[in-house]
């Protein structure tokens, strides 16, 4: 018989079924356009039909006539209350509504408050505006240019050109080109895309007129760092604010940022004295809200000739739209955008960045993806395969030749970053034996022979996440850290509440697996609670990958602190001396007489009936978990695609991931987040894209044209796992959420290059539309031999 | 048969004071309602602000997302490109709908089982597409589960899981219809 | 999105219906499935005063052979098309076409008078109508009249349908022995209106000579593109790698296509003639006795 291990219910490790499901699958979930408040008014928004231009009158009159209609908000409004501006997260400001100018395509432009939703919409169609058109700059290289017009007059600087930054070893870099035998470059973009969570956003704000007390319901990501900006932006006193960010339908980043809606319900509920609901329409979300990426990269690589990568060197163009708004809490104003060497040691690196101002929103938040890491991995996994292009040799050869050991970690990048652990060899070779490289080449070249066009990518990412260490980030300031509160009750049941703010990932489940193991109560008796600012101890919020690497890391911290003050219970009960009890599988036991034990949930009601002398009631802790470095979950994803070689038309036959997050706590939930982020990395591989036209006019604005996957042509992921668990994490683990969106698309990028091989195609950029292959097929005609 | 009518009072959180209204009739879950309503009124937002029924989503305003999946006579449609009005003397389902006596459908209990959701928003929508699919094919292919929920997004799940959920739930009624005690 | 206000009403007659119409003197819409006025009202770009909703018409929904017609009733729903095994033995060409319209959901209520009045070059089933030489039944103040499907196509959302009109029925003639008939279409993502469209339909003689053919095509111009010339240089033809050849050339320089996020106009073009071609090939095998 083998020694059966000690487990808890629900601890780490299990596939427990999710605690937060039994309320959504009843319709029970309780969203924020789902809350009702007594005398609730609405308010819509009426949007410049220009990118740019100057408004010259507002007429209102007939919209305040709608029946119904109460109130209209406008930019002169807010500019007596001083709140027609509002900054930004990197030091920038932010129109909630333009007093003279508009600056981009649908912004907002007055607000309408009806008594009901239809009267508000009604309203917001009855606003008249007129505008005087001025010269419009979508394009930031033009922008940049000398003698563009100025979108900002409002700056000292007479100029589009936001920030220029750069980091690494520019001279060495340098010298290390000019020394290497092979170098490669590439034009890369990568569009603007934006996050479309199904829940759009929106809010419910109430001002208490008698308390002065201000509350607010609404879709984000981070309520306590919105506790704090409202404060220091509005002046109330912060402990008259709540924030309420109740249940959420998916935030990917999205969710981080305020928008004008939030800051005009609130001041249209201060106005009126009644709570106010904004939700957003689809189209409004998708043209309005803050977007991802709109990098213009220009990236080289240099080796040796063998292979052996020596030198990186990219430039960079950042479209940040109309005002530096991005959802970036590091000290670098391109985010984590230098973890651009990848999975390789590069022993020279130079990035270097410059930021524009155009005519379109703001830029520059996640599309499920830590700041800028998917720029990063998308360029340095499609310049691996360009270079193995150009040398001939197989592109897993490469990889395989030139990742960074396993014995070098802790690793230090040539960009600065300490990557905690990794193991990348083993994860290449897993997904290569999933889905049989070797056979696939085979097959490929039997295709190729009779002309047929299939493709086989790989990506091999490394990630960095969990931000994060507070000499590197910070949100105005507020350090990165994040929160656990841990109390339990006489019965030995647990009340659990955290700073970080669940949007699908199931924290109520993963948080309860983490202090299942570490206290030995079963996750069924474990409540844990998020969203509340009145209630959840202070945090930053869930994005990047963050809430297990910190939220995560205070459970288990919080958790040992009870353990440590349950000892001295236990000693107690056992009539024996602190120091001779341990926690050792699962209770307190005296040390060498393992059946000589108390349960956490004895140890919990003595707590409260019978603690010792000189030790407090009660039992409960809390802990501020500062990381003391990011984690780096990694993996290689191996992807096979089918052209139609008349349509251009891409399949994707088959997508092997493997991922490393180091200690998974609940298996069945990590997959579900590595199938869903796979989706967002082939949704803008092969589908989303946002353009704007000379004029500034959006498309993609909704979702007729703005292609979020369905089932149909998501492939059918397989995933796999290779453990290499954080050294410096208390549970060995690291962020999952996102890796999958971060390492995806160049997998199926490379995967269609590589299809094209014998087109003499080097690269193709995305969205990876079937007339794009249709226009390379046709212009080359046939195979180059 | 429809239980007596229930009246509710006019869509006050929908329509503005004057604009003309219709008298509606409509079996929602069983329940026979009476409302006046403006005849613009989207079928879905007479479920989520009339009768309180939030459980059906709105994800999007070009009718591509499904999130407002209902069943309307037994099919499933796009609430949000329904009027009201449309449906009187109809009978319509929703997600509240599903659970019978306290107990969860099968496709309800897949749905958890298979970690067929994470943020819930689609789920609704997406369950009621999948009932309807079941109860016209239990056995239904990966091809064919995936064909019958196009037009039902999900940004979070990846489909994977769904499809899982849908394949599971199929088998659930196969067993319950055949165990005995179950129906024929 | 909230649609504007407007009077609505339920007709259970077509005449009532058309008196309606009449009445608001062409600031009336006909609802039928919605699925595609709904979205036009909730984005405000249609602001009709009254809707005329013919739903409540009895006997407009149905499917039948009778009188030499495969008649289809107006609200029949879309998806009915593809329940239908009438349909897909003899006229597979709409099985083909009404699974690839929009969705399951939005099948389950639109129409197939919606789909056909609506005018969008992004509709399916105009091009299949006019591959297969239907007639349009109306119902107008004047009484009933008669549309072949190939003189009703105008402009973009302009059709000969008079505002103060219904479409009654579609009236396909009866499929013959060795017809063959078939739908192709790409798209960007499922669902999705066409990036192009191409329907075939043939009848070909005992030697495999083709006797009759219709060709039509989706998305690659202002309104539904008949491939007339295309069609006309098959009729007599056994069909060869030439032929198709000189289809597809044929079918491409008819197409009108505009440059969107679909694709650029010489895709949209080339791709015109490359699902033109399979179409044929489909329908031919069809015709010949397979599936
Ligand atoms: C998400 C989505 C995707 C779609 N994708 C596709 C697609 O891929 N392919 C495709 O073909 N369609 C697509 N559609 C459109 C859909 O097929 C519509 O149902 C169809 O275009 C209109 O049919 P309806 O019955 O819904 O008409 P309605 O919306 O009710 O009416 C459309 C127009 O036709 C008029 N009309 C309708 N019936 C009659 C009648 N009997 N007599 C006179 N006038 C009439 C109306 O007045 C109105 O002007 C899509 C729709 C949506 C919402
Ligand atoms: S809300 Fe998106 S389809 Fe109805
Ligand atoms: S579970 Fe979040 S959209 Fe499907």
């Amino acid at each position: 018989m083998s020694a059966q291990v000690p487990s808890v219910k629900g601890g780490i490790g299990q596939s427990i079924l999710r605690k937060e499901d039994g309320r959504f699958v009843r319709g029970k979930g309780s969203y924020i356009d789902d809350f009702k408040l007594p005398g609730m008014l609405y308010l819509d928004i009426a949007r410049s039909p220009y990118a740019h231009a100057k408004i010259t009158a507002i007429r209102t009159d007939k919209a305040l006539k709608v029946p119904g209609v109460l109130a209209v908000i406008t930019g002169k409004d807010l500019e007596a209350a001083g709140l027609a501006w509002m900054p930004t997260l990197m030091s920038d400001k932010q129109m909630v509504l333009p007093t003279d100018t508009v600056m981009y395509q649908a912004q907002e432009v007055v607000g309408v408050v009806a008594d009901s939703r239809y009267a508000a919409a009604d309203g917001a169609a009855a606003v008249e505006v007129d505008y005087e058109p001025l010269p419009v700059v979508t394009d930031p290289f033009k922008a940049i240019a000398p003698g563009a017009p100025v979108i900002r007059t409002d700056r000292k600087e007479a100029s589009n050109h936001i920030w220029h930054w750069e980091t690494g070893d520019r001279a060495g870099t340098d010298r290390a080109f000019a020394a290497a035998p092979v170098s490669v470059a590439q034009d890369l973009y990568i569009p603007r895309i934006h996050v479309s969570s199904m829940e759009t956003c929106g809010c419910i704000a109430q001002m208490d007129p008698v308390s002065g007390r201000f509350t607010i319901w609404m879709t984000t990501q981070a309520p306590h760092a919105i506790r704090t900006v409202f404060a220091l932006v509005t002046g109330l006193p912060e402990q008259n604010i709540r924030v309420i960010s109740p249940d959420i339908g998916g935030g990917f980043g999205g969710k981080v940022p305020v928008y004008p809606g939030y800051v005009l319900a609130s001041v249209a509920s201060i106005k009126t004295g009644r709570p106010v609901k904004w939700i957003e329409d689809r189209s409004e979300n998708l043209q309005a809200d803050s977007f991802a990426r709109d990098y213009h990269i220009h990236a080289e690589v240099a080796a040796e000739r063998d292979g052996t990568v020596t030198a990186l060197r990219v430039k960079t163009l950042a479209d940040h739209g109309y005002t530096d708004a991005a959802a970036n809490p590091s000290k670098f104003p391109a985010g984590l955008f230098h973890i651009i060497t990848g999975s390789y040691p590069f022993a020279q690196a130079f990035v270097e960045v410059d930021a524009a101002y155009t005519n379109k929103p703001p830029g520059g938040i996640a599309y499920r993806c830590s700041f800028r890491v998917t720029e990063a991995v998308y360029t340095i996994e499609r310049m691996m395969d360009i270079l193995a292009h150009r040398l001939r040799v197989d592109p897993a050869e490469l990889r395989l030749k030139n990742f960074i050991p396993p014995e070098a970690f802790p690793y230090r990048s040539a960009l600065g970053w300490t990557y905690d652990s990794g193991n990348y060899g083993a994860a290449l070779a897993k997904a290569m034996e999933i889905i049989d490289y070797a056979g696939l080449r085979r097959e490929q070249a039997e295709k190729r022979r009779k002309g047929e066009l299939m493709g086989i990518g790989i990506s091999s990412f490394t990630e960095i996440v969990g931000a994060g260490p507070s000499a590197t980030f910070d949100i105005l300031g507020i350090k990165m850290f994040d929160s656990a509160e841990v109390r339990i009750h006489p019965t030995g049941k647990v009340l659990a509440r955290f700073g970080t703010k669940s949007q699908g990932q199931g924290h109520e489940t993963t948080y309860a697996q983490i202090l299942a193991e570490e206290l030995g109560i079963p996750a069924d008796d474990i409540r844990v609670e998020e969203g509340d600012t009145d209630t959840a101890p202070y945090g930053l919020g869930t994005y990047a990958s963050r809430s297990t690497p910190t939220a995560g890391a205070a459970a288990a911290i919080a958790a040992r602190k009870i353990r440590e003050k349950g000892r001295r219970i236990a000693a107690h009960l056992l009539e024996v001396s602190p120091d001779d009890v341990e926690w050792k599988d699962f209770a307190f036991r005296v040390k060498g007489v393992p059946t000589k034990s108390k349960t956490m949930q004895e140890v919990a009601f003595a707590a409260y009936t019978n603690h010792p002398p000189g030790v407090e009631a009660g039992l409960e802790a809390v802990d501020y978990y500062d990381p003391p470095n990011m984690t780096y979950p990694f993996g290689s994803y191996i992807c096979v695609v089918d052209i139609d070689k008349e349509t251009g038309q891409v399949k994707v036959r088959r997508f092997v991931a493997v991922d490393d997050c180091g200690t998974i706590i609940n298996p069945m939930i990590v997959d579900g987040q590595i199938h869903g982020g796979l989706t967002m990395g082939f949704a803008p591989a092969l589908l989303e894209e946002i353009q704007y036209d000379e004029n500034g006019n959006i498309h993609g604005g909704s979702f007729m044209d703005y292609l979020v996957p369905t089932a149909v042509e998501t492939p059918n992921w397989e995933t796999a796992k290779t453990v290499t668990p954080s050294p410096h994490h208390p549970l060995g683990a690291k962020g999952v959420g996102e890796s999958a969106t971060v390492g995806a698309p160049p997998a199926i990028v490379n995967a269609v290059v590589d299809a094209l091989q014998p087109y003499g195609v080097e690269h193709i950029d995305i969205p990876i539309h079937p007339w794009k292959v249709w226009q390379i097929l046709h212009a080359k005609g046939a195979p180059t031999p | 048969m429809a239980t007596s009518a229930r009246p509710v009072a006019p869509a006050a959180s929908l329509t503005s004071a004057g604009g003309p209204t219709s008298r509606i009739q409509v079996t929602v879950n069983g329940r026979s309602v009476v409302a006046e309503v403006e005849p613009r009124t989207l079928l879905v937002h007479f479920l989520r602000e009339v009768l309180g029924l939030t459980g059906t989503h709105i994800g999007c305003d070009t009718s591509h997302c499904g999130a407002c999946t209902v069943h309307l006579d037994g099919k499933p449609v796009k609430s949000c490109t329904v009027l009201a009005v449309q449906v009187s003397g109809r009978e319509v389902r929703t997600v509240e709908g599903l659970e019978v006596d306290g107990k969860l459908s099968p496709v309800q209990e897949a749905f958890v089982e298979a970690h067929g959701l994470q943020c819930g928003f689609c789920t609704p929508g997406m369950m009621m597409t999948a009932t309807a699919l079941l109860a016209r094919n239990p056995n239904p292919t990966d091809a064919e589960t995936r064909d019958a929920i196009r037009g039902n997004l999900c940004r979070c799940t990846g489909y994977v899981n769904i499809v899982k959920a849908i394949q599971l739930a199929g088998k659930k009624m196969q067993s319950a219809s055949s165990a005995p005690g179950g129906k024929p | 999105m909230i649609p504007p206000q407007f009077e609505y009403y339920a007709p259970s007659s077509v005449d009532e219906a058309v008196a309606l119409l009449r009445r608001f003197d062409g600031e009336a819409k006909v609802l039928a499935g919605g699925h595609s006025l709904i979205p036009l009202m909730k984005l405000r770009l249609a602001e009709p005063k009254a809707l005329v909703d013919i739903n409540r018409i009895p006997n407009l929904a149905y499917l039948r052979e009778e009188d030499g017609y495969l008649r289809i009733g107006a609200t029949t729903r879309t998806g009915d098309l593809l329940d239908s095994a009438l349909l897909r033995k003899s006229y597979p060409i709409l099985t083909d076409a009404a699974q690839e319209i929009a969705d399951p959901l939005v099948r389950n209520l639109g129409t197939v008078g919606g789909n056909v009045c609506h005018g969008d070059p992004g509709n399916d089933l105009p091009a299949c109508i006019l591959a297969l030489g239907a007639v349009l039944a109306v119902t107008g103040p004047t009484g009933p009249r008669e549309i072949p499907a190939a003189e009703f196509y105008r402009d973009t959302f302009v059709t000969a349908l008079e505002p103060t009109e219904i479409l009654t029925e579609v009236r396909i003639p009866k499929a013959r022995s060795h017809q063959g008939n078939a739908y192709q279409k790409i798209e960007k993502r499922v669902g999705d209106f066409a990036i192009a469209g191409a329907a075939a339909n043939l009848v070909v003689d005992g030697a495999g000579r083709i006797e009759t053919a219709g060709l039509a095509l989706t998305g690659v111009g202002p309104t539904v593109v008949p491939a007339t010339a295309a069609a006309a240089a098959l009729v007599g033809e056994v069909l060869s790698e030439t032929h198709l050849a000189n289809a597809a050339r044929l079918a491409e320089a008819a197409t009108d296509p505009s440059g969107d996020l679909r694709g650029p106009v010489a895709y949209k073009r080339a791709m015109a003639g490359v699902l033109v071609r399979r179409a044929l090939e489909r329908a031919l095998a069809r015709a010949k006795g397979g599936s």
